[in-house]
């Protein structure tokens, strides 16, 4: 398993690369170094002197990934692309373009977006599967045909929707939790009705989804098996079939769990909270590009981590699978 | 919490039946009873004072043993939420803080500046202004706006001199240098700070050799602090900061102008910080500015120091208001400069130290920002004097009381409008704007057009303030441009037309909802030179009709444009419809309304207008090369006086010639003539004479469709008082008072917790998976098939 997993750790690296260079490009097709001169210098009485000032501190003066003006490997290593997104590979994330250090922030906004992200995670999948599973035990019933229609128009509805409806009816009518806000002595307070809303808002999908997969299962032998040696429905569903079914459950929970700390860019928008979602957003509005490669880097690496450990997570739920 | 620590639980209220039963029980109990409800009333939203909760207690633990405990456990949950634990669940701030002296306000950007170098917009200085104090400020009640000091002993003693530096004895002659002699108030002390804390020697404790540095990642590491006093160094200093070009000061150029030496004083900065950089580890050492002689500011005493201006600049003693002026001591720029203090984040635009009444005692842009009072404020006044109607208004009711009224300001980021509102309605903000989505639900419009409140907001005691913004948005010709610009009478009637069809009273009616000011010259309503009524209205757009502006008809455009050689809009040389280029940044779904609207508009004469969008960006880059046709951009006045407004149709300050903020790159030899002499001037008749006519001239020459001034609307609940709009000041925290009881009392009125739909929804639930649970019982008893 240690070859594999090395494997997949070199094969990271192009990926990465190529992740760093299309984030690049992409920045810098819609914004120029000027552009982002002008947006941290104000709108106000902003000199071109003072722009080309502003660029030359922060290394915005280069060409963008060939240098031509200088000799030797310096043609590719003088260039804004070289010395801005090579250190990511080093985890040397450096400073803001208003000269924070964007190690320290993400470490400090790490915590609110898991704060959210892991309770959503947790009891979300316990109901989910709960209300799938329940569906498939009604299979062909009144509740499973109702379960299905209710499912489908949930997960037809935006998340905006859960959000904007969820903040009016709980903490606008209701007065039940606060609308919006965080606070790192009293977080509980306010990570209910996010909460709340993440879990019910995934209803729709997930439950179709889980429902899908057991219908799959039901129908094996094992379960007949089962059901012949006299065991409960209810032990044949959440001992049996889940237990059959969680390889394409994993494949989803597993490879998603790293990017908890990546946090969700609407939710933490809307309620206040200060995780690493609104600090993405934030960076793409006031055009950040240090902080927007570090976020994209992570977040890749984050998916890349995730899906090494989806391989992993296959060979302990079911023993046939080698990794080689 | 535990029970125990709550005094309405420790109470014996002899009266109360139920408590008195209660706490037997209580003390013999074994605690199951107390937890439960603790847990309970701790988990729904804080300890429970209300008899019904006791009550129920009680009533538990008399019948646990008659039921069986997890139909007891049910029935418990379920009576709670219906009476729910009477206390306030949905508030954001801890409850000690009920009845504190703290303001509470939001933000929805998070300042990206915090030195007062550099900060400029007004996000920043609703902050930096509470923290530093500049020498002079806005009178916070009198109008028009009028400078009065601050930590200034008196106005500045102005000399006029000739250029030996002698002072002139005639008043019409025109000076070569100006100096502003200032006298600062002695016994001022900065807020408690690290910077300034010394040990036995004398020296600054905190150095690169001190051993706790590395581990230092927020302020508060810093366990000593100390203070000092202010004095006229601290001034000059931030003067020389103002032309050290790597803090980026937006005002630099501009003071280069006038202050004498600063243009070589920042050469020679940039000359010696190279040199420092390439000796230095630090990427950005500490440059200590005080061994570099500005010659055009100096300390005279410990407490009084002098400006040194070009000529005359009487519009100096505005900036001399503002926090680009205020003080900066030498110890913070060396403090924020120690080994590894940028990398961790302590910098001065994160954490600054000013005199102010408040301190920033939490930076946390990214949750809150909370201002404390400042322990060492040197103390101030309330206002005793203001306009004629301050007194019935309620604003003298504090004069001559010592500010600041309130301990705290609280500002939470809430970047979106929705959360805003509708926490500003439950009591948790003091204060609200309007935005667009809220705006029916706040404000109607009476039969004479007056804006009032709704019902539901003045049943609620909230009141609203309006006031006419020192800003104006414009729509722009660019005066380079081969069809739209240049002094032609084709082109002059052109514009003129287009000034006609752009019905920005209709504008403000649907995209403003109202909140607008017809524009008919570049002066906003409380700029001297503004003329109200009939004597202020445009004649190129408006006539008069029963004494009032009347705007005029499309048919009179038509007869203009036809005058220009376009008629019924049509371009002669293809005998199509003229078409004409607006370049916006105006984008996506939002702004095609707007869009919509400015196209109809130029239907009107039989022009077809074309959108060339782009981002921002873009649009700013075309202004600067002078490739647009027409635009919209506006202004907000850096201070009351119409040179700040004037100055952007003044020909030495056209945007693509020189960078300044003439973007209409407007040129008439007239008007810039009569600017340089308006602008020297006292208020007076004769510049109001002179402003007349340049508004005459751009009003023939129409560079601009002249727009509109935003009218702001504010609303504040009632326990907030000294609320009078002041535009132009922005450290008017100190002057604000709050009524925390009678906020508390609101708040827990309007805010009572509502679970009964909750109780609603889960009997619901319950009842409908009854048939399911008779299903799959039955199922489970069936035989097998």
């Amino acid at each position: 398993m240690m070859a594999y997993i090395i494997r997949r750790l070199l094969y990271a690296i192009p990926i990465l690369i190529g992740v760093n260079l299309i984030t690049f490009v992409l920045f810098f097709t819609v914004n120029t170094p000027d552009d982002m001169a002008r947006m941290h210098l104000g709108m106000k009485r902003v000199t071109p002197e003072a722009i080309e000032k502003w660029k030359q501190e922060r290394h915005y003066d280069k060409p963008l990934v060939y240098n031509k003006s200088t000799d030797g490997f310096a043609k590719l290593t003088d260039t804004i692309f070289a010395q801005k997104s090579l250190a990511l590979f080093a985890f040397r994330f450096g400073s803001s373009d208003n000269g924070r250090d964007i190690g320290h922030d993400i470490r400090q906004r790490m915590w609110p977006s898991l704060a959210i992200a892991v309770p959503v995670l947790v009891m979300g999948m316990l109901l989910y599967i709960s209300l799938a599973l329940l569906l498939v035990f009604f299979r062909a019933t009144y509740v499973d045909t109702w379960g299905v229609v209710l499912a489908v128009m949930m997960m037809s509805i935006s998340s905006m929707f859960y959000i904007i409806g969820g903040q009016f009816l709980i903490g606008k009518f209701l007065h039940l939790v606060p609308i919006s806000g965080f606070d790192t002595g009293d977080a509980w307070k306010f990570l209910i009705l996010p909460v709340i809303i993440g879990v019910v808002g995934g209803i729709g999908g997930a439950t179709r989804f889980y429902r899908t997969l057991f219908l799959e299962e039901i129908h094996r032998d094992y379960v007949r098996s089962a059901r012949a040696r006299g065991l409960s429905e209810m032990r044949v569903m959440f001992v049996h079939v889940l237990k059959n079914a969680m390889i394409p459950i994993l494949t989803g929970v597993v490879a998603a769990l790293p990017l908890l700390f990546m946090g969700s860019l609407v939710t933490e928008s809307f309620f206040g909270i200060p995780g690493l979602g609104s600090y993405t957003i934030d960076a793409i509005n006031s055009q950040d590009f240090a902080i927007v490669r570090a976020m994209v880097f992570l977040g890749s690496v984050l998916y890349i981590i995730g899906l090494i450990l989806t391989d992993i997570s296959y060979t302990i739920v079911d023993p046939r699978v080698r990794l080689q | 919490m535990d029970f125990d620590e709550n005094p309405s639980f420790r109470r014996r209220p002899e009266s109360s039946e139920p408590v008195e039963l209660l706490d037997p029980g209580l003390r013999r109990d074994d605690g199951e009873c107390r937890t439960l409800v603790a847990v309970l009333c701790t988990t729904v939203g804080g300890i429970s004072d209300s008899a019904s909760t006791m009550v129920l207690a009680h009533w538990w633990m008399r019948q646990r043993d008659a039921l069986p405990p997890l139909r007891l456990h049910l029935i418990i949950v379920f009576v709670l939420l219906l009476t729910g634990c009477k206390d306030v669940w949905n508030n954001p701030y801890p409850a000690k803080d009920d009845v504190a002296n703290i303001y509470y306000s939001s933000f929805d950007e998070r300042p990206k500046h915090l030195d007062p170098v550099r900060s400029y917009t007004s996000s920043e200085w609703a902050f930096l202004s509470q923290i530093y104090e500049p020498p002079y400020q806005y009178h916070f009640l009198r109008r028009p706006y009028e400078v009065v000091p601050l930590t200034a002993a008196a106005m500045p003693q102005i000399l006029r001199l000739d250029k030996d530096g002698n002072e002139l004895a005639d008043v019409n002659e025109t000076p070569a240098y100006t100096d502003y002699i200032i006298h600062i108030q002695p016994g001022i002390r900065y807020q408690p700070h690290p910077a300034f804390a010394r040990d036995a020697q004398g020296k600054p404790l905190y150095d690169a050799q001190w051993e706790g540095l590395q581990q230092a990642h927020q302020l508060s590491d810093f366990e000593q602090t100390e203070t000092r006093e202010l004095t006229a160094e601290d001034y000059v200093y931030q003067v020389k900061r103002l032309g050290f070009s790597p803090l980026h000061s937006p005002i630099a150029s501009l003071m280069q102008d006038y202050i004498v030496g600063l243009k070589e004083f920042s050469a020679q900065l940039d000359q010696a910080y190279a040199k420092l950089q390439q000796q230095s580890d630090e990427e950005q050492p500490w440059l200590d500015l005080r061994p570099f002689r500005l010659e055009g500011v100096e300390v005279i005493d410990r407490y009084s120091y002098r400006v040194r201006l070009k000529g005359e600049y009487p519009q100096f003693i505005y900036w001399l208001s503002m926090n680009f002026f205020a003080p900066m001591p030498w110890e913070a720029e060396r403090f924020y400069h120690l080994p590894g203090m940028t990398e961790r984040n302590i910098t001065l635009h994160w954490y600054p130290v000013g005199t102010g009444p408040f301190y920033l005692s939490e930076n946390n842009p990214n949750l809150r920002m909370v201002l404390a009072r400042n322990p060492n404020f040197h103390g101030e006044r309330y206002p005793d004097s203001g306009e004629p109607a301050d007194a019935a208004n309620g604003y003298l009711k504090d004069a001559n009381k010592p500010m600041p009224f309130i301990d705290k300001a609280i500002y939470s980021l809430d970047k979106e409008s929705i959360p805003r509102w509708n926490k500003f309605l439950q009591g948790y903000y003091d204060v609200s704007g309007i935005g667009s989505d809220s705006f029916d639900q706040a404000v109607q419009f009476g039969a004479s057009g007056e804006a009032e409140l709704t019902d539901s907001m003045r049943n609620q005691g909230i009141e609203l303030l309006t006031s006419v913004s020192t800003s104006i948005f414009y729509f722009g010709f660019n005066m380079l441009d081969d069809v739209v610009g240049g002094d032609s009478e084709r082109a002059r009637l052109l514009r003129q037309a287009i000034s006609i069809a752009l019905d920005y009273e209709e504008f403000i009616s649907i995209f403003r909802n109202g909140r607008g000011k017809v524009a008919h010259t570049p002066l906003p309503p409380g700029i001297f030179g503004y003329r109200e009524g009939v004597e202020g209205i445009n004649p190129v757009v408006y006539r008069i009709e029963n004494g009032a502006p009347v705007r005029r008809s499309i048919e009179e455009a038509e007869a203009l444009l036809e005058q220009a050689g376009y008629p019924n809009g049509r371009d002669p040389d293809t005998g199509k419809p003229l078409i004409l280029n607006f370049d916006t940044a105006a984008t996506g779904p939002d702004s095609k309304a707007l869009l919509s609207w400015y196209r109809k508009q130029f239907q009107k004469i039989g022009i077809d207008l074309v959108f060339r969008t782009s981002d921002y960006n873009r649009f700013q880059d075309k202004m600067l090369k002078g490739t647009e046709q027409l635009f919209a951009w506006g202004w907000n006045a850096d201070y009351p006086d119409p040179e700040n407004f004037l100055f952007m149709l003044y020909g030495p300050h056209s945007r693509v010639k020189h960078h300044g903020e003439n973007t209409a790159n407007y040129s008439n030899a007239e008007f810039d003539r009569l600017f340089d002499q308006m602008k020297f001037l006292p208020n007076g008749e004769q510049r109001q004479q002179i402003i007349d006519r340049m508004i005459a001239i751009v009003q023939q020459d129409a560079p601009w469709v002249w727009g509109f001034y935003p009218v702001d609307f504010v609303l504040h609940h009632q326990w907030y008082s000294n609320a009078k709009p002041n535009l132009m000041a922005n450290n008017t925290l100190k002057y604000k008072r709050i009524d925390a009881d009678t906020r508390a009392r609101l708040r827990k009125e309007w805010n009572q917790p509502i679970v009964w739909p909750v109780a609603l929804f889960v009997i619901l639930l319950l009842l409908s998976l009854l048939p399911a649970v008779y299903l799959y019982r039955r199922h489970e008893r069936s035989t097998a098939r």
